[in-house]
């Protein structure tokens, strides 16, 4: 019986003695966690996604305690979730509006190619050759690399071959600006509606040269604002979305179809119990979608929901519905 | 003067030539696991210096001064896991507090040094090839050398592939596992150095 004492007490002996160094290690080299890095942390999305520069969300909460960086460095956090880490921290939790990532190309049968490619799939690797294989060197390649790139799963690749970002998923993070060796990815405010899908800052005749679907640098856009919301800047128009109402007559005034929308066509209602027949409304709207019918104040199918009769209207008659 | 080339031709056999990934095929899981970045597999290679060279000397210790005397050599085989796993443990704790980043890329793969059978089987060695306790300590360095030597060039390669076009049955595994015995045939070449 001897042997088996003596094994108990050899191994249980050394199981207690690495038992012991171990707790006194793990006393020595005990992780200080900061109370408030904890509190953060647990507010921040933890998905990792890299989007602020930092080595993950622990690398983002200890900057924010430290004061290296805003909230608004991380661009996936919700607005609530933002406003309770601005209470620990005590600091204004700044611009918050959500972000999202779009394509700024159309590309698609538009685009032509230089060449057939048939190397890696990867954007940056057809970058290397001849600087890309398609005519536009501000187009989208359509090889996946930004899909690759999103931690959110928000990019596919369309039956084209152009990349399709899913602004339900995309959290705005950035990431795939980082990867597109193109710079064809442009973060945008979520609740934008209008966007020019092109970068290619070239003049008409060497836009349309290479695609049938870029921006030609005609201004008509510019011109046919009636908020004078948009601007060209570079042969690009360039939008305004502080003064932008969304009412889409850049996008139909566009001669290449080359502005884009993203949210559904509202237009104005007139409530006719509250309306006082005052005549503001009328008046302010720059499309003349508003007309008296047989005494009754009416909207007609001009109107593009811009929503300034709104703000005339008195007596707040007008509401903006979907438009069906 | 003999006695030190004899110690580092035992330090480059076992770097080189007994390879412990390469021709003993000892350590496969974290050669194939954390081999797909360069920069953790250099972490892996760090982590697991540490705890071989510190096993080799700890369990030739437990071997000689506490199983021998005792006639309990047949507890070797949980000894030396008791030994390793402590080691681990610290090996953890000290790269948790050293660098986050390190032990994330690590992850389960960290932990996972404990069953490395190449750290089992360097102790193992020391002990079936009855090695003085430097020398011991010189065989388990060299061994845990020549795994991160290997893995780090294995991961080299493998961030290659990652831009390169590969047939979709190859991707992965199969050019890793391919690959890996190519490697071992390449380290073939230095049989008959020592």
């Amino acid at each position: 019986m001897d042997i088996v004492w003596w094994s108990i007490i050899a191994l249980g002996g050394i199981g207690a003695a690495f038992g012991f160094l171990l707790a006194i290690a793990s006393k020595k080299f005990a992780v200080k966690k900061d109370e408030t890095v904890e509190a953060v942390r647990e507010h921040l999305p933890g998905a990792n996604c890299g989007g602020c520069g930092l080595p993950g969300c622990d690398g983002f909460a200890e900057a924010l305690v430290r004061g290296d960086v805003k909230i608004n460095g991380c661009a996936v956090l919700g607005i609530p979730a933002a406003g309770e880490i601005a209470e620990i921290l005590g600091v204004s939790a700044g611009d918050l509006r959500p972000k999202a990532a779009r394509i700024m190309c159309l590309g698609k049968e538009g685009c032509t190619n230089k060449f057939e490619y048939s190397g890696a799939k990867d954007c940056r690797a057809a970058m290397a050759v001849a600087g890309g294989f398609k005519n536009c060197k501000y187009a989208c390649l359509g090889l996946g690399t930004c899909a690759n790139a999103c931690k959110f799963d928000a990019i596919s690749m369309d039956e084209q071959g152009i990349a399709a970002i899913d602004l339900m998923k995309c959290t705005g993070c950035g990431a795939c600006v980082e990867v597109c060796p193109q710079g064809t990815i442009a973060v945008l405010d979520l609740d934008i509606d209008y966007y020019a899908a092109c970068r290619n800052p070239e003049k008409g005749k060497a836009v349309t040269s290479v695609c049938s679907l870029g921006c030609i640098s005609c201004g008509i856009c510019a011109k046919s604002c009636p908020f004078g919301a948009l601007t060209m800047v570079d042969n690009l128009p360039v939008f305004d979305y502080e003064k932008c109402r969304e009412c889409g007559i850049c996008m139909e005034k566009c001669p290449r179809k080359t502005i884009v929308r993203t949210k559904t066509v509202k237009r104005a209602e007139i409530d006719d119990g509250k309306c006082t027949k005052c005549g503001a409304c009328m008046e302010v709207c720059p499309f003349g979608a508003i007309d008296v019918v047989d005494g009754v104040y009416t909207v007609f199918d001009k109107c593009r929901g811009c929503g300034i009769c709104l703000e005339k209207c008195a007596s707040g008659a007008i509401t903006l519905q979907k438009d069906k | 003067m003999d006695y030190f080339f004899k110690i580092l031709l035992m330090m480059l056999s076992a770097i080189l030539v007994n390879n412990y990934v390469l021709a003993k095929f000892l350590g496969i899981c974290p050669f194939l696991g954390v081999s797909k970045k360069l920069e953790t597999a250099t972490g892996m290679g760090m982590a697991v210096i540490f705890v071989m060279t510190l096993a080799s000397l700890i369990t030739y210790l437990v071997q000689y001064f506490i199983l021998v005397p005792l006639g309990l050599g047949y507890m070797q085989t949980i000894a030396f896991i008791l030994v390793i796993a402590a080691l681990v443990q610290l090996v953890e704790m000290v790269i948790q507090k050293s660098s986050p980043a390190l032990y994330q890329g690590l992850g389960v793969y960290l932990p996972l040094i404990t069953t490395n059978c190449a750290v089992l089987g360097v102790a193992l060695i020391n002990i079936s090839e009855k090695y003085t306790l430097i020398e011991s300590v010189i065989n388990g360095f060299g061994a845990a050398v020549g795994f991160t030597l290997a893995i780090v060039l294995f991961a080299g390669i493998r961030e290659k592939f990652a831009v390169r076009q590969i047939p979709k049955p190859m991707q992965g595994f199969p050019l890793a596992l391919i690959s890996a015995s190519l490697m071992s045939i390449a380290f073939m070449g230095f049989t008959g150095l020592v």
